[in-house]
């Protein structure tokens, strides 16, 4: 589903550059549920706004569904993005003008789809906000409003949702709640779920983890999810931390991990 | 994203600040009024200056004496009066046929006292013949006015302007009664006998002509002899009026009627000045063009200034709003469709704050219309253009200062929109 080949994303002029994604290839299979882990600066963010079409690559060349998108015109990045691609972020990224039920609109307002209404308020009953559809942004709480941005990533039935520290914001309960709906994405949709973090727990949700630092990657292995199907809160919450020593995830030696890699790692 | 979208988060964005809405539609609504106000303040009182031109009387042409003091032609001014235009003159042009002239009447104004009993009445006094009921459209109200014959025996006979009668005998008839003419602080008096009164006249020069008294153009200067000498002999004339035909080309008529001067009075150079309706009205244009013109710039000014502010206030939106161009483009617009929201939000500012501007601008025209200004009654008249000239500058503005600061924040990627702060 997407390739990168020796992409790198440098800012700045000649004299004063800076590299915050160096030589990268990876390749993301349809379906698969990856974590992103890395220092802030390590590149997690850049590698993730190129590949949901926010960005471009300096050098090197993206692919999506065999498709080179890094050097698409604007008008079919903006199709990818809003019909393909669900985006979560850090900061929600709600207008603040716009009740719940018009955010999540707001894709398919761009798409002139048909019956916008209707679906958009499907998607907010299905991350659990039929009762706050008329609500602004201002008058729910942070993890309603990431549950709104979540419904409006899934609105237009993506293929692939990146999510940017979706529970950064959010506290331990609320975030495991965040959680819980990205992973029944892949498990019951099928849908690709991207998501950067630097929290341990919340990568511990992925089957695949993804380690960087200094815009390379320096791990690349599958995970078994620390939580079972029917795993409680308090499970997510506890188990998963002590079995991992509540190591700070840059402390943690890529041999620690539970699993062998697969891919080569770079130093 | 489809028009209709468009409009509705341009509406929502703009009831969205309704300070910042309102301060930016103020500056067009102000800059579109003035333009009309101002417009329509020049053009009325071009109007008004027009109508009191035209009120003098149509096709008229005038002829008044010149001030040249050619020695070769002998001709003089005599009591600081140029008395280059005489009564042959009338004849001379009268027999010459020029083709397009109906009448024509020489005029002589005195200043005088005129004295009726115990009334004394400073007055001008118009010597003329019996052809300038016609040539001017005098409508006489009680009695007559001179004949041929009175003008040819000089008779001393006078007929009183409709003002001029009023103040001399209040509300009786002057017919028959005798009036005392009296010149050069009293040294000089004449009798004449009243035959008519004129019909008050409406229009522009009614005051003027009100107060006048009439009498046959001979009747005095052939007992002043120090006059009639300085005129070789004729009568002297302070002015010829020539009624021409309506739709006579009057430029041609003047050449003709120049030709006849020129050669009666043996002349090369003219010694009299020639001025249709439409040189007065043509001379009395290009002062109010120019007052128009002033009127106009400033009005522009204050559009331009308006525009700016306009632009400027779009600006400072735009780039305020970074963050919501980028997650809008994060959720599939294209840069078009933000071009497309602030272009129609612009619009439809700049159109409400047009409309307002015209709705405000025609009311204060029509409002100041026939009002006392600084003892001077105002015309205005609205002009369609300047509606339209404002109305075009608005809607222009709004699409540049929509444009361009849109197109600058869809320059670049979404990330650096969605990472601004």
């Amino acid at each position: 589903m997407i390739r990168l080949d020796g992409v790198t994303r440098s800012y700045g002029s000649d004299t004063s550059l800076v590299t915050a994604l160096s030589d990268v290839d990876l390749e993301i299979g349809a379906g698969e549920y990856v974590a992103i882990m890395g220092p802030s600066g390590s590149g997690k963010s850049t590698m993730m706004n190129i590949i949901g079409c926010l960005d471009r690559p300096s050098a090197g060349y993206y692919l999506f569904e065999g498709l080179e998108v890094g050097r698409l015109p604007d008008r079919g990045r903006a199709r990818l993005r809003g019909r393909v691609f669900g985006f979560v972020f850090q900061s929600y990224n709600l207008l603040p003008r716009l009740t719940a039920l018009e955010q999540v609109e707001l894709p398919l307002v761009y798409q002139q789809a048909p019956k916008r209404r209707h679906r958009a308020a499907e998607a907010l009953i299905r991350v659990g906000l039929h009762d706050r559809i008329h609500h602004r942004p201002s008058e729910l709480s942070g993890g309603e409003q990431q549950r709104v941005a979540i419904a409006r990533s899934l609105v237009v039935n993506p293929r692939l949702v990146l999510a940017d520290e979706p529970t950064g914001a959010l506290d331990t309960r609320t975030g495991e709640e965040v959680m819980q709906l990205l992973t029944e994405l892949v498990d019951d949709q099928g849908i690709t779920v991207i998501l950067v973090t630097h929290e341990q727990e919340v990568a511990a949700h992925a089957r695949r983890m993804i380690r960087m630092r200094d815009g390379r990657i320096v791990e690349d292995a599958p995970q078994v999810p620390q939580l079972s199907p029917n795993g409680t809160r308090e499970e997510a919450h506890f188990a998963s931390p002590l079995d991992r020593g509540f190591r700070h995830p840059e402390e943690q030696r890529p041999t620690e991990s539970p699993m062998p890699t697969i891919k080569g790692i770079e130093a | 994203m489809s028009g209709l979208d468009a409009a509705r988060v341009a509406l929502r964005a703009i009831g969205g600040n309704r300070l910042r809405s309102g301060l930016t539609a103020l500056g067009l609504i102000i800059g579109v009024s003035s333009v009309i106000v101002l417009i329509a303040v020049g053009q009325g009182t071009q109007k008004g200056i027009t109508d009191q031109i035209e009120g003098l009387g149509t096709d008229l042409i005038f002829i008044e004496p010149g001030s040249s003091t050619d020695a070769a032609t002998g001709a003089q001014g005599g009591f600081g009066t140029a008395t280059t235009l005489v009564l042959s003159d009338v004849d001379a042009l009268a027999s010459a046929g020029v083709p397009g002239v109906t009448d024509m009447a020489g005029e002589l104004s005195i200043d005088a006292q005129v004295v009726a009993g115990a009334a004394n009445v400073g007055a001008s006094v118009i010597g003329t013949t019996s052809e300038w009921t016609f040539v001017r459209d005098a409508v006489v109200a009680s009695g007559s006015f001179f004949s041929v014959a009175q003008v040819e025996d000089d008779e001393l006979v006078i007929v009183l302007g409709a003002a001029a009668a009023e103040d001399l005998f209040g509300d009786e008839s002057p017919i028959g009664e005798s009036v005392r003419i009296s010149l050069a602080g009293g040294r000089v008096t004449f009798e004449f006998s009243v035959i008519g009164v004129m019909a008050a006249r409406g229009g522009a020069d009614a005051a003027e002509f009100d107060a006048q008294v009439y009498v046959p153009v001979n009747s005095l200067i052939s007992r002043l002899a120090f006059l009639r000498n300085a005129a070789g002999g004729d009568v002297p004339l302070s002015q010829i009026t020539i009624k021409t035909e309506p739709g006579t080309d009057q430029e041609v008529t003047k050449q003709l009627v120049s030709d006849v001067l020129l050669f009666k009075h043996a002349v090369t150079e003219p010694d009299f000045e020639i001025q249709s309706q439409d040189d007065l009205i043509g001379a009395a244009s290009s002062v109010n063009n120019t007052l128009s013109l002033l009127l106009g710039s400033i009005a522009g000014i204050s559009l331009l200034v308006g525009g700016i502010g306009v632009m400027n206030i779009m600006l400072v939106s735009v780039t305020e709003r970074t963050r919501e161009i980028g997650i809008r483009r994060a959720v599939g617009a294209q840069a078009n469709d933000i071009v497309k929201q602030f272009v129609t939000e612009a619009l439809l500012l700049c159109a409400a704050g047009g409309v307002v501007g015209i709705l405000l601008g025609v009311g204060v025209s029509v409002g100041l219309g026939g009002r006392e200004v600084g003892g001077q009654e105002m015309t205005t008249v609205v002009q369609a253009w300047s509606i339209a000239l404002a109305f075009v500058v608005a809607v222009g503005v709004g699409l540049v200062s929509g444009i361009y600061p849109a197109v600058r924040a869809t320059a670049v990627d979404p990330i650096a929109a969605l990472r601004n702060e």
